[in-house]
């Protein structure tokens, strides 16, 4: 019997031959990755007995949860976090304004195939997108990775996901992974690793296809995988860290489950309150009047999402009333959005443009709805309370639908403006 | 540890780490007790008032779904929550349980028995469940992983290693 690209892995890793689903393993991961609770969990690698880390070249840092500070007490964990960074001789350090971690670590040539990735945070499956084993972790094991180099994992039973065919016009990966989502539910992948195959997974570039690791954490997932094809390897070419080797689950792996799906057969969707996998057609929700919305997050808010959205907003304004928040994932986007001429775009629709980060996200700062309010975002998550008020609504949607809705003042579809 | 017993704090499906354990608290609250404070804050503002230690919270499936944060965990923990039985958990939060001590209980038939208020005594050696006059047997923790659980978490268990590697050297 073959073996799924999570056994493959994981046994590389552990230095076996074959391994089962359900073994516990232990190994020594590639990359960790921390960002603003860098300091919380130094703490807990002190109470530990740490000193100097295992190996600074492991670690990945970012600041990017609530950048710049938004509070003196903010800005103090940063600081600790620089100086933790100094201390421990780390390189791999990206500061205020550089972008989500997530997004960063791919651009950074840090999210390598065949490579082990864990993360002190539950999106890390996103760097998957370039066929790395990538899983989010707490705190309390970060610093024990810190301290000793190892860790415990579990084997993951695997999930494979085939999508073939083309999407239909105005319709976007976001729309087919929230379809996904609420087909298997908050925990339809709950302990599995997500290998997604098919034609228009290979078709998709490569942002399109993190968009889809990205939200695989959504429906419970341990990491989501994309095979690194051609585009993957000529994105790394000039990016990549260090050398590394590929790793392919084998053709008579052995799948929990295998889900097929029709790219033509998905339509516009939309997560709608209080939980992702509440996903509905957007058409049933067209006409809810919003007053805020979000183009931004690890999930949305790269060059191809920031052009779909000014074509939306060529010519167009955003109604009175409404607020468009923009935050591009990182400062290449932003660079690159400059030089397109979006950003000119975005302000002359009456948008809101601040600086790379998570932004509102989870509620910390930069755009935080009041009571009563309903935003609608290009983020991953709409649970009650997330954007800071648990009396507000938060609906889900492509980058499209986003930008079309602003300028409507309600949830519509570009094709509806 | 051998007997927890307490009342029930009987919560659904899917219960997100966001309403147990709020964002916007994530990057300035560090201490335990201060975390205690907000332990379901926007999931049941009664819980923080009412609840006592040993007090055990069963729960659907997916309990603790969502952000990767441990304080979710720990505010639970430092309010002395005795466990937490649910007919399933996220990933990371049963991770973070382990790490923290907290026994978390994977048992769909507690759920099915036994409402809000009702006693519970749960028997980790022998793996039993008993509420409302039914007994139910639960899957035991991972043999591999059960050290750190009976280290009383992962930072002692990392403390005991790290220090074992250093008189090695």
């Amino acid at each position: 019997m073959g073996q799924t690209f999570a056994q493959k892995v994981l046994a590389k890793k552990s230095g076996k031959q074959n391994i089962e689903t359900g073994e516990i393993v232990q190994i020594t991961p590639d990359v960790v990755l921390t960002h603003d609770n860098t300091a919380a969990i130094h703490g807990i690698f002190e109470k530990m007995g740490g000193e100097k880390v295992y190996d600074p070249q492991m670690h990945a840092i970012f600041l990017d949860h609530a950048t710049p500070a938004p509070t003196t007490k903010h800005a103090e964990n940063h600081r600790q976090i620089r100086d933790f960074v100094e201390n421990q001789g780390i390189s791999n350090f990206y500061d205020v304004g550089r972008g989500i971690c997530h997004q960063v670590l791919v651009e950074a040539g840090l999210a390598l195939p065949g490579e082990i990735v864990l993360g002190s945070d539950s999106h890390t499956p996103h760097a998957g997108v370039m066929g790395s084993f990538a899983a989010g972790i707490g705190r309390s094991e970060m610093a024990s990775i810190w301290a000793l180099g190892q860790i415990w994992l579990r084997v993951p039973e695997s999930i494979k996901i085939v999508v073939e065919g083309e999407l239909p016009a105005g319709v976007y990966a976001k729309d087919l992974a929230l379809t996904v989502i609420g087909d298997l539910g908050a925990d339809g992948a709950l302990y599995t690793s997500i290998e997604w195959h098919g034609e228009t997974i290979q078709d998709f570039g490569l942002s399109d296809r993190a968009v889809l690791t990205n939200m695989a954490t959504e429906m419970g997932a341990k990491n989501s995988y994309m095979p690194p094809d051609g585009k993957a390897l000529a994105y790394l070419e000039k990016r990549a860290k260090r050398s590394f080797d590929p790793i392919f689950p084998d053709e008579d792996a052995s799948y929990t489950q295998i889900k097929r799906y029709q790219a033509d057969q998905i339509a516009p969707s939309i997560a709608c309150p209080h939980t992702v996998d509440n996903v509905k057609p957007l058409r049933e929700v067209a006409g809810t009047k919003i007053n805020q919305a979000f183009l931004g997050s690890c999930t949305n808010a790269r060059i191809e999402d920031l052009k779909e959205a000014a074509n939306i907003l060529e010519k167009r304004g955003v109604k009175t009333g409404v607020r468009l928040l923009i935050i591009p994932a990182s400062s290449e986007v932003y660079l690159e959005a400059i030089k397109k001429g979006y950003l000119e775009t975005f302000i002359k629709a009456g948008a809101v443009i601040q600086g790379p980060g998570c932004g509102p996200c989870m509620g910390n700062h930069m755009g935080v709805p009041a009571v009563g309010e309903v935003t609608i975002s290009t983020a991953n998550r709409n649970f009650q309370g997330r954007m800071g008020t648990k009396e507000s609504e938060i609906y889900l949607a492509s980058p499209a639908v986003v930008a079309a809705s602003a300028v409507a003042g309600y949830i519509t579809h570009p094709s509806d403006l | 540890m051998k007997t927890i017993k307490g009342r029930v704090w009987k919560y659904g499906d899917d219960v997100n780490t966001d309403v147990i354990f709020p964002g916007k608290y994530t990057y300035t609250v560090s201490d335990p007790a201060e975390m205690a404070q907000y332990a379901l804050e926007d999931l049941d503002p009664k819980f923080v008032k009412e609840v006592q230690p040993q007090d055990i919270i069963v729960a659907g499936k997916n309990w603790g779904c969502g952000s990767s944060r441990e304080q979710a965990v720990v505010c639970l923990k430092e309010i002395g929550l005795g466990a937490i039985i649910a007919k399933s958990f996220a990933r990371i939060y049963y991770r973070n349980c382990i790490n923290n001590a907290l026994p978390a209980i994977i048992s769909p038939e507690t759920f099915d028995a036994v409402s809000s208020g009702d006693e519970i005594e749960i028997n980790m050696i022998t793996g039993m469940i008993k509420t409302n006059g039914a007994e139910f047997v639960f899957p035991p923790i991972p043999e591999a992983v059960m050290e750190i659980f009976e280290k009383g978490g992962l930072v002692n268990f990392t403390r005991e290693m790290l220090a074992k590697r250093k008189r090695e050297k």
